[in-house]
């Protein structure tokens, strides 16, 4: 599903360039749950807004289910986006005057789909992370881990190929942490393709494969025994 | 643009962004309004200052003779030059298409005048009726010098209002008779001036009757006309140049007067005068258009402001549609199609309303300096599509920026 060969990646500050990434090397299969670890600072943001085409790379390569991703122009990647990917955000970044409902048809309009078909899209999608009672309701009226389900359900919707969690669980409490992440082995269990950020151990171990990044290099990559959150809600 | 999708999309933030909404329509309302006001006052004082004007603005010609500087077909310069009732005749017959009123006078600078113990010194002239409108006098009491004084060269007079306070102490004047220089004249009429008390000291008699009376045979010291004025300004001042340098013209010919002699014939026209009246409509024109344009270019920074502000409050909602797939050029496209339709229907509410508004108390407006508010109604929308078209602008370069930025950038938590 993901190959990426070599991968760099340096910000230039100034006349300071801080190299990030120094030649990454990773495939991922379909249907697996990767967890991306290390320590702050060492690049796993920036390596998760490479594979959602958020950022680009200085060089290697990068295939997204057989599609070579290079040279992106902006509508290439806003296309790549809406087709390929699913993202959810430690800040869950919903849209604060939108409805939960319109929050999750909104991948749906930008993909054309006609306003009453993504009416019941998202009703669905909102179904399946337990919120139907909860569509019309605002942002701001709704729990962190309820914000980050519609979020979950937001990147579900356009039924993407690969979803992109930046540190879903930073911003909750563990027993949230772990509904979330309940939610999110389901949704792995009908065989998407996760990848989540974390440096927390615990939700590490509910995924299937650990990653773990330092100073820009895998140092570390295995399988682990997947703990079912289920088993501590 | 017509996409349905689209306008729904645009409709549901509108309408979910309430206050936003609000204000900018606010905003742009309120300076079409006062734009669409300004401009009204703007046409309804010009209106009135020119009908105020134009009341006595009557186009008058007046003609004097003085005495020859130069010399002329073998006549010696210094002859005074003395007008004639012929002179007069003359003219009014050959330019009768022209003239709206008429007069020549015979007059008598301070007359002794009688009415029993009362006397005064007053100005007595002899006119012709046409006077009533050149003077624009008011008749209050009893009527003025009519035809029929002329032909039968009645001993009648109309005095000023000046002249029966002081004669007659509020007894009525009309059918007593005052003597000037022994002579009896039966008061007719009495007349208010809107000159005031200078001009109501006057006695009017009927011209033939005062040259009789005082040995001013057919002499006559002036005479003056109005002249019927063109609906155009310019064509006005221009027609009436001509008529005036006609009748100068006229005059000469029959005084055997130089052309160029100015001291011998002279004619004054007072529509020259009405053109610095009317270059001060101009100009209050031109300040109003100064203030309105004031308006428009404030009104197009603050909505550019306006636009600033409400895309940089939106840049992170920017990030995230664009990360969810948003092609930058629909986020541009639904920024400026959310402030072209919000400018655009405020604008035309705030036209709307100004204009009603005009319509509704324009005909209470009970001011002689204001008169007929009104706005010309292309102006107005062409002011709205301006402001629109500016507001289309302003939003675009923040629109077009905030579409540049990155998702990751626009996304980043501070
Ligand atoms: N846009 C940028 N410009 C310059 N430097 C950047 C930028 N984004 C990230 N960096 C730097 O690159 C390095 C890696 O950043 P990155 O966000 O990938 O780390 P991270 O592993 O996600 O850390 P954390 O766990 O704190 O989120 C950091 O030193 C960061 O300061
Ligand atoms: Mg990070």
């Amino acid at each position: 599903m993901i190959e990426i060969k070599d991968l760099h990646k340096s910000y230039h500050m100034g006349s300071n360039s801080l190299h990030v990434l120094k030649g990454i090397n990773f495939n991922v299969k379909e249907g697996e749950l990767v967890s991306i670890m290390g320590s702050s600072g060492s690049g796993k943001s920036t390596l998760l807004n490479i594979l959602g085409m958020l950022d680009e790379a200085d060089s290697g390569s990068y295939t997204l289910g057989n599609v070579p991703i290079k040279n992106l122009n902006e509508k290439i990647a806003a296309n790549y986006r809406n087709k390929f990917l699913g993202f959810i955000f430690q800040s869950f970044n919903l849209i604060n005057y939108k409805s939960a409902l319109d929050n999750v048809a909104l991948p749906l309009y930008y993909q054309g789909v006609k306003r009453k078909e993504r009416a019941d899209k998202a009703m669905h999608y909102l179904e399946k992370v337990g919120l139907a009672e909860w569509s019309h309701h605002l942002p701001s009226e709704l729990s962190g881990g309820q914000k980050q389900r519609v979020a979950i359900a937001r990147a579900l919707a356009s039924d993407p190929k690969v979803l992109l969690a930046d540190e879903p669980t930073g911003a909750l409490d563990t027993k949230t942490s772990y509904e979330v992440m309940d939610l999110i082995q389901g949704i792995n269990d009908e065989g998407k393709t996760i990848l989540i950020v974390t440096h927390e151990p615990d939700i590490a171990q509910m995924t299937k494969r650990i990653v773990n990044l330092k100073d820009g290099l895998i140092i570390d990559d295995s399988k682990v025994e997947q703990i079912r959150a289920s088993a501590h809600v | 643009m017509f996409d349905l999708e689209r306008w729904q999309e645009i409709f549901d933030t509108l309408s979910k962004n309430k206050l936003r909404t609000f204000l900018t329509g606010l905003s742009v309302a309120s300076g079409i309004f006062i734009l669409v006001i300004l401009l009204g006052f703007s046409t309804g004082i010009q209106n009135g200052v020119k009908s105020q004007f134009q009341k006595d603005a009557t186009n008058l010609v007046s003609i004097w003779a003085g005495t020859t500087t130069k010399e002329y077909k073998g006549l010696n310069p210094g002859r005074r030059i003395q007008l004639k009732n012929d002179d007069f005749n003359a003219v009014s017959n050959k330019y009768a298409d022209n003239i709206e009123h008429e007069s020549s006078f015979y007059t008598i600078w301070g007359g002794l005048v009688n009415y029993k113990n009362e006397s005064g010194n007053y100005r007595i002239q002899g006119i012709l009726p046409g006077n009533q409108f050149i003077e624009n006098a008011d008749v209050s009491q009893g009527r003025f010098i009519n035809i029929s004084d002329i032909d039968n060269v009645k001993k009648v007079a109309v005095i000023g209002n000046k002249v029966a306070e002081d004669l007659f102490k509020g007894e009525d004047p009309i059918d007593k008779y005052i003597t000037l220089y022994g002579i009896s004249f039966k008061v007719v009429g009495v007349f208010y001036d809107p000159g005031g008390e200078r001009d109501e000291s006057k006695v009017f008699l009927p011209l033939p009757t005062a040259q009789l009376a005082f040995n001013g045979a057919d002499n006559i010291r002036n005479m003056k006309f109005t002249l019927k004025m063109a609906d155009d300004f310019d064509q006005a001042v221009a027609e009436s140049q001509a008529v005036s340098a006609a009748i100068e013209n006229e005059i000469k010919l029959r005084q055997t007067v130089a052309p160029d002699d100015t001291n011998a014939v002279r004619v004054y026209n007072t529509l020259e005068e009405a053109r610095k009246i009317y270059s001060l409509v101009d100009t209050i024109a031109a300040v109003f258009w100064f203030v309105g344009i004031g308006t428009i270019i404030a009104g197009v920074v603050g909505v550019g402001n306006i636009m600033l502000i409400i895309v940089k409050e939106r840049t992170k909602e920017i990030g995230i549609r664009k990360a969810l797939g948003a092609q930058p050029w629909s986020i541009v496209g639904m920024i400026l199609q959310e402030s072209v339709f919000v400018t655009m229907f405020s604008g035309l509410f705030g036209l709307i309303l100004g204009l009603g508004l005009l319509e509704l108390v324009g005909p209470l407006i009970e001011s002689d300096f204001i008169k007929y508010p009104q706005v010309d109604f292309n102006t107005a929308i062409a002011t709205v599509f301006i402001l629109v078209f500016a507001g289309a602008l302003a939003g675009f370069i923040p629109a077009y920026r905030a579409a540049k930025i990155r998702p990751i950038v626009a996304l980043r938590d501070e």
